[in-house]
């Protein structure tokens, strides 16, 4: 006989299966969001939501805003205008409360090179105050393939092995609104395939929202529910993957990216290919 | 502020040391070096002066050791913030669930317990050495050394505040900063000995009371109150002040960018 909790997780893995990025309530919702750095608009009034469970791609050029949008998402960057809303609560006023329950890895940060591995996961889980630390350690150390590092100095790892560290801090948390700027970035094509197995597996068992950038398409053909396409800040095209090719009438996201990268204006569109315009 | 939250940040600090004990030689070198220098100094003069002169000497030593907790307790607040810069570990840990006031908090213990280190050493070998002992100064100490830590603490939120705010070009002024303060600060001279202008800016600077108490204490064997009492009011001010600024600019590091731009360089 099936108990409520197997038949709600079987729901719930239904309908993220399913109806992606469907549910009620979005973990995550940025709305009209801008940002100017004096003169330079870096995102220009842009609006999406997660839901819960659901992997967004975020994609765009070098400089179409994408590490400035995720950084305002976790409240580093102060908005010019607009505001982002995570499990219903505006950011700016719930800062701390909503960043214990969410996390992020990115490329462009380390861990502590002079502190062993485990020690740079003991010092963020006592951040995030993580119950049963020491046996949460072990748990994302193993999903990483990395435990064998445990007592390395951080500054001794490989690229590959520094970014997987990463990934295990941005676990740690269990956390229910996951940020990943370009987590395949340094990674060979085998680590990188491990890291997406990861990706898809914690949104699966445990439910995890994510909002993922990164320049490897392959990545977001695989892990991504729905992409959003950014260009010199603004939203280009909101869709699944099969949407966006359909619309910009090319054969791999790749040609979609170098397209949209090559190109100047290019008119935006929302979900349905039918009635978005391809550019002129 | 949150207990667990200002142990974490402490136990990475702490982590640090351990892991690198040579960073011990920084805690060690230049406290030694300093007072080396202002100890022999002070026994050349004492077998070399004629009993008209008009301080006890030995301050000199003290001063030295005083003047170490200021600095060791800005640095800690002041290093604590490049120590992230160097690693690149700044974002993680300002899009980690972590306030200013338990950033501010964790620093101010790292500041406490890094002039605890040194105080200690520097007291115990200024006693071995010259025969000097600070705990003449007996119960007073303990404010005088309060007061001493918590302007080293608000220097260090200057400091912090000015390398957040002009980038990293500005880390010289980790280190600087105390030695701007120190000719005014009275520490190895009274403030009588500045020009009279000068001695304004001193009346402004709360150390230079802890200074001037020492010496009355030095020289009378008792608690000068008035200058405990003039720099803690003048240490309220600086620390709101300093803690005010710290605020401010990281809002503005916030608005414009800084922290991302701290990361990536």
């Amino acid at each position: 006989m099936l108990t409520g909790s197997v038949v709600a997780s079987i729901l719930a893995i239904l309908s993220r299966a399913l109806l992606p990025g469907t549910m009620s309530e979005p973990i995550l919702k940025v709305s009209n969001l801008v940002k100017n750095f004096g003169k330079i608009t870096s995102v220009d009034d842009i609006s999406f939501e997660i839901g819960k469970g659901e992997i967004l791609g975020l994609l765009g050029a070098n400089g179409a805003g994408k590490t400035t949008a995720i950084n305002m998402t976790l409240g580093i960057v102060t908005p010019t205008s607009g505001s982002v809303t995570v499990f219903g609560q505006d950011l700016a006023r719930h800062r701390v409360e909503i960043l214990r329950r969410m996390n992020f890895c990115s490329t462009y940060t380390q861990l502590p090179g002079n502190l062993r591995v485990r020690q740079n996961l003991t010092v963020f889980g006592k951040l995030y105050r993580v119950p049963n630390l020491k046996d949460r350690i072990n748990q994302v150390l193993e999903m990483l393939e990395i435990s064998h590092l445990r007592d390395r100095a951080a500054g001794n790892l490989s690229a590959g092995e520094s970014t997987r560290l990463n990934l295990c801090k941005a676990l740690l948390n269990r956390p229910e609104l996951l940020l990943l700027d370009e987590p395949t970035a340094s990674l060979d094509p085998d680590i990188a395939d491990k890291v997406r197995k990861v990706v898809k597996r914690i949104r699966d068992e445990e439910g995890t929202t994510i909002l993922y950038t990164s320049h490897n398409m392959r990545d977001v053909e695989e892990v991504c529910d729905r992409v959003v396409f950014m260009h010199r800040g603004k939203i280009l095209f909101e869709g699944t993957s099969g949407e966006i090719l359909q619309h910009f009438e090319e054969e791999s996201l790749e040609d979609v990216f170098i397209q949209i990268a090559r190109s100047g204006e290019i008119q935006t569109g929302r979900g349905n290919a039918e009635s978005a315009e391809r550019r002129p | 502020m949150t207990f667990s939250t200002v142990q974490a940040l402490v136990m990475r600090y702490l982590y640090l040391y351990t892991r690198t004990p040579i960073r011990m030689v920084e805690l060690v070198f230049w406290p030694l070096v300093n007072l080396l220098v202002w100890g022999y100094l002070t026994v050349f003069l004492q077998s070399h002066t004629d009993e008209g002169f008009p301080y006890e000497l030995s301050y000199l030593i003290g001063a030295v050791i005083l003047w170490d907790i200021i600095f060791r307790a800005q640095q800690g607040v002041a290093i604590f913030f490049l120590e992230d810069v160097w690693s690149r570990n700044l974002l993680n840990i300002f899009a980690a669930p972590v306030t200013n006031a338990d950033y501010l908090g964790s620093t101010y213990a790292v500041g406490l317990m890094r002039a605890g280190v040194t105080s200690v050493l520097l007291g115990i070998l200024s006693m071995v050495l010259y025969s000097f002992n600070i705990l003449t100064l007996s119960w007073a100490l303990v404010p005088f050394v309060f007061n001493l830590l918590v302007f080293g603490w608000a220097l260090g939120m200057i400091s912090t505040a000015l390398i957040v705010r002009w980038g990293p070009a500005a880390e010289t002024l980790a280190w600087s900063i105390p030695f701007f303060v120190q000719p005014f600060a009275a520490v190895y001279y009274p403030v009588s000995a500045l020009p009279p202008v000068l001695q304004w800016v001193a009346k402004g600077i709360p150390c230079s009371y802890i200074f001037e108490g020492m010496r009355d204490g030095l020289n009378t064997g008792e608690v000068a109150f008035s200058d405990l009492a003039f720099a803690t009011g003048l240490n309220v001010v600086y620390l709101a002040a300093a803690g005010l600024l710290f605020v401010r600019v990281m809002n503005t590091a916030r608005e414009k960018g800084l922290l991302t731009k701290f990361a990536s360089q």
